[in-house]
């Protein structure tokens, strides 16, 4: 029999808001009209990573293979009768450097199969090397072994605080108590971050098996997955995988006839973010208001139902079957000392490639930046930093962009590793304003329990507000360090302790920022509106008149060869011209 | 029994039948509230009180629960949807604008539905798009890279099928 070619076409939420159903519907058809159907096979892969619309994989049947990007309906025919018929690649349409450039350098564990397998087909998941983990841990190893393997590892959460997960596991397990519980957070609240989303459409089969091992090892009865109701295709896929893998024995009675039975639930978020702190996520899977409490004592202790639970988070429940498979030893050897493995991160803002990275511990924030990130995205748009760990992490400066990525290095720079969402801002980005954003994020999710978070962060908001409003005093940046820092050490919980971070970290790092807004009434970035004055600096200004092009009031007069000469009376500041400017000649 | 009596009847059967589903216990309450929600598009004031009674909780500890979390609302969605993603990388590229120019365009502002019950806008803290940034939901379909003016489009394109 001859081998089938395979056309993968990326189907996670990404791929399918750029048009993947319609472009794959396409593609059968033609194929079916060209004879070729017996010849090549359509699957349904995850996002890889890279965002670039559709993105399609054609492997022929002796295994070479081409990546198309940015495909269209119209682009099907061509790369069918050029490329499967005649054999000729349509060379528009091949991925180019950037695509090259961004999987360049990346070290891809945990993303291993997105991209590459059915997120659907338990069987494809199987194909690679799927439930081998558990089928090893049932069968080979006690829950001790599988507690020691994972703690020499040296895997730690990678749902943001980065706690060793083998010693969390054994402590959980050292409870005496009728039952115990494990917990997989998907409930990613993290603004600018989308790793787990993208591994739960993409391989939702890793994230199972790392589940029930987990289960095995602490001896807990059931599981529970809690994801957020803002990923309903993370959810469907879910619901699908856990289907199948309950239909072939991974998940039931007597697993792999091993005497060992547990049973997983999909729980979905209702909308709140604070619910991915532990005890506020056990309080909402319990059917209460998502409010912390304090610790001690740890849910390993006393958890779910006041039984030992052990919550761990998406991306290291999918470390922990390659762990089994591959041995400590194979993950512990990349890395740094204290952070081992790899960690994913969430690529976005203000650069040329956003996506999925996954890089070893310790590559540094420059490396990620401008290796895979590819740089930055706008000409005439320097680098100004990096956004790191969201609502609790904070911005480092160019200055510390050769700071390695590991959990003690980012902490003592003020941020933490987080779940990874890590965002890159230009010249372009007013960094009080992005305190500002975030600030408003953790008032609004703050549950209200306690009196720091509640009534701290309102205040820290008020005084960011005021300085943005061009009606900051003496003093303000004062208020904010010691206000902050007092919020820091007595919030009851995560969410509360690290909101201050990232007003903590802009003013360390671009204190001069502050100081623009408060005495010189200006925002140097060109953000904050009551501050802009819509003048044109003749200086910089290089007479090209897109300012004028881009009004949408047409406030803007311009003649070819000579300045622009903006109308206040008909200006509605909404910015369009110093966004468009190439030069930043406005403010 | 007045046209409106009737309707009330037939939605406090369609809350039973819902409720019929579960066992009672108070951990339910939020799947519930979801499934609650998924039928009417909100949840009805007597849904939360037949809700308390079925689980035998004070009717307090129902909207508490309720109102803590920001996926359910007390009062009916218009037709049709928008929900602007307010994350880090679509703040930083421009997702601000686009809610003024759909606060502008509708006359609404965040968590408000149009008299006609036409439009509803929303904001979201993100839903994971980042790559696409600013993102915007619209009846489901998530835009990516729009700005105030393909916004505008979008809410015209919609408006015209509508009209048709």
């Amino acid at each position: 029999m001859a081998f089938k070619g395979k056309v993968l076409i990326c189907q996670g939420t990404s791929g399918v808001s750029g048009g993947a159903h319609i472009v794959s519907e396409a593609l059968k058809q033609k194929l079916h009209e060209s004879g070729l159907s017996d010849r090549y096979e359509i699957k349904r892969v995850g996002d890889r990573g890279l965002f670039r619309d559709v993105l399609i994989d054609i492997i022929s049947p002796n295994g070479y293979r081409w990546t198309y990007e940015r495909v269209s309906v119209e682009d099907v025919d061509e790369i069918v009768e050029s490329h499967l018929i005649r054999g000729e690649p349509v060379k528009r349409l091949l991925a180019g450097d950037d695509y090259r450039m961004f999987f360049e350098g990346q070290l891809r564990w945990v993303l291993k199969n997105c991209g590459e397998i059915d997120p659907e087909d338990i069987e494809d998941y199987i194909s690679v090397g799927g439930y081998e983990a558990l089928r090893k841990a049932l069968h080979e190893m006690t829950p001790e072994d599988v507690i020691n393997e994972i703690a020499a590892s040296g895997l730690r959460g990678r749902g943001g605080a980065g706690f060793p997960t083998g010693v969390k596991w054994r402590i959980c397990r050292g409870y005496e108590a009728p039952t115990r519980y494990v917990i997989c957070n998907a409930d990613e609240g993290d603004p600018g971050a989308f790793m787990d989303r993208s591994v739960l459409e993409g391989d939702p089969h890793s994230v199972i098996e790392g589940l029930i091992i987990a289960g095995y090892a602490i001896g807990a009865s059931k599981g529970f997955i809690y994801c957020r109701a803002e990923y309903p295709l993370a959810i469907r896929r879910l619901k699908i995988a856990l289907q199948q893998a309950r239909d072939k024995g991974f998940i039931g009675k007597d697993i792999l006839g091993s005497g060992f039975s547990f049973d997983i639930v999909l729980k979905e978020g209702a909308g709140a973010f604070v619910c991915g702190e532990e005890t506020a996520l056990i309080a909402s899977i319990e059917g209460r208001r998502g409010m912390p409490r304090a610790r001690p004592p740890f849910p390993a202790e006393k958890g779910l139902w006041g039984m030992p639970t052990v919550i761990n988070n998406v991306e290291t429940l999918a470390n922990v079957p390659r762990i089994i498979v591959n041995g400590a030893g194979w993950f512990s050897s990349v890395g740094t000392d204290g952070s081992k493995g790899t960690k994913v991160f969430a690529l976005a803002g203000k650069v040329k490639n956003t996506g999925l990275v996954e890089v070893p511990m310790g590559v540094t924030l420059r490396q990620l930046v401008f290796g895979p990130g590819g740089g930055m995205a706008r000409k005439g748009y320097a680098f100004k930093a990096v956004q790191i760990g969201g609502p609790s992490g904070g911005c480092l400066p160019e200055e510390l962009l050769d700071t390695p990525i590991d959990y003690e290095s980012l902490t003592q720079a003020g941020a933490i590793m987080g779940s990874g969402g890590l965002i890159v801002l230009d010249e372009g980005t007013c960094m009080v304003d992005v305190a500002k954003f975030f600030l408003s994020f953790t008032v609004a999710e703050s549950c209200g329990k306690c009196i720091p978070c509640r009534v701290g962060l309102v205040r820290l908001y008020e005084v960011l507000d005021r300085i943005t409003k061009g009606e900051g005093v003496e003093g303000d940046i004062e208020f904010l360090e010691l206000l902050g820092s007092a919020i820091r050490e007595t919030a009851l919980c995560g969410l509360g302790k690290t909101a201050p971070n990232p007003v903590l970290t802009t003013v360390r790092y671009f204190r001069g920022e502050y100081e623009a807004h408060i005495k010189d009434r200006r925002c140097p970035a060109g953000v904050c509106v009551p501050l802009l004055r819509f003048e044109v600096d003749e200086g910089k200004c290089i007479k090209c008149g897109r300012c004028a092009r881009v009004c949408p009031v047409g406030a803007i007069a311009w003649e070819r060869g000579s300045f622009p000469i903006i109308d206040r009376s008909k200006c509605i500041k909404c910015r369009a011209c110093i966004i468009e400017c190439p030069e930043h000649a406005i403010n | 029994m007045s046209q409106m009596e009737l309707i009330e009847e037939k939605m406090e059967e369609r809350v039973d039948r819902i409720l019929s589903c579960f066992s009672g216990r108070r951990e339910e309450l939020i799947v519930i509230l979801q499934r609650i929600q998924d039928e009417f598009g909100y949840l009805p004031e007597f849904a939360l009180i037949r809700v308390a009674k079925f689980l035998g909780v004070p009717e307090a500890h129902v909207y508490g629960v309720a109102s803590f979390y920001a996926q359910f609302r007390f009062k009916p969605m218009g037709k049709n949807v928008i929900t602007v993603c307010r994350g880090t990388a679509c703040h930083v590229r421009g997702s601000p604008m686009v809610i003024e120019e759909v606060k502008n365009r509708l006359g609404i502002e965040e968590g408000d539905t149009t008299p006609d019950l036409r439009w509803t806008l929303e904001t979201v803290a993100c839903i994971g798009m980042c790559a696409l940034a600013p993102c915007v939901i619209v009846n489901g379909k998530v835009h990516g890279k729009v700005t105030p003016r393909r916004i505008a489009e979008i809410i015209k394109a919609v408006e015209g099928v509508e009209k048709k």
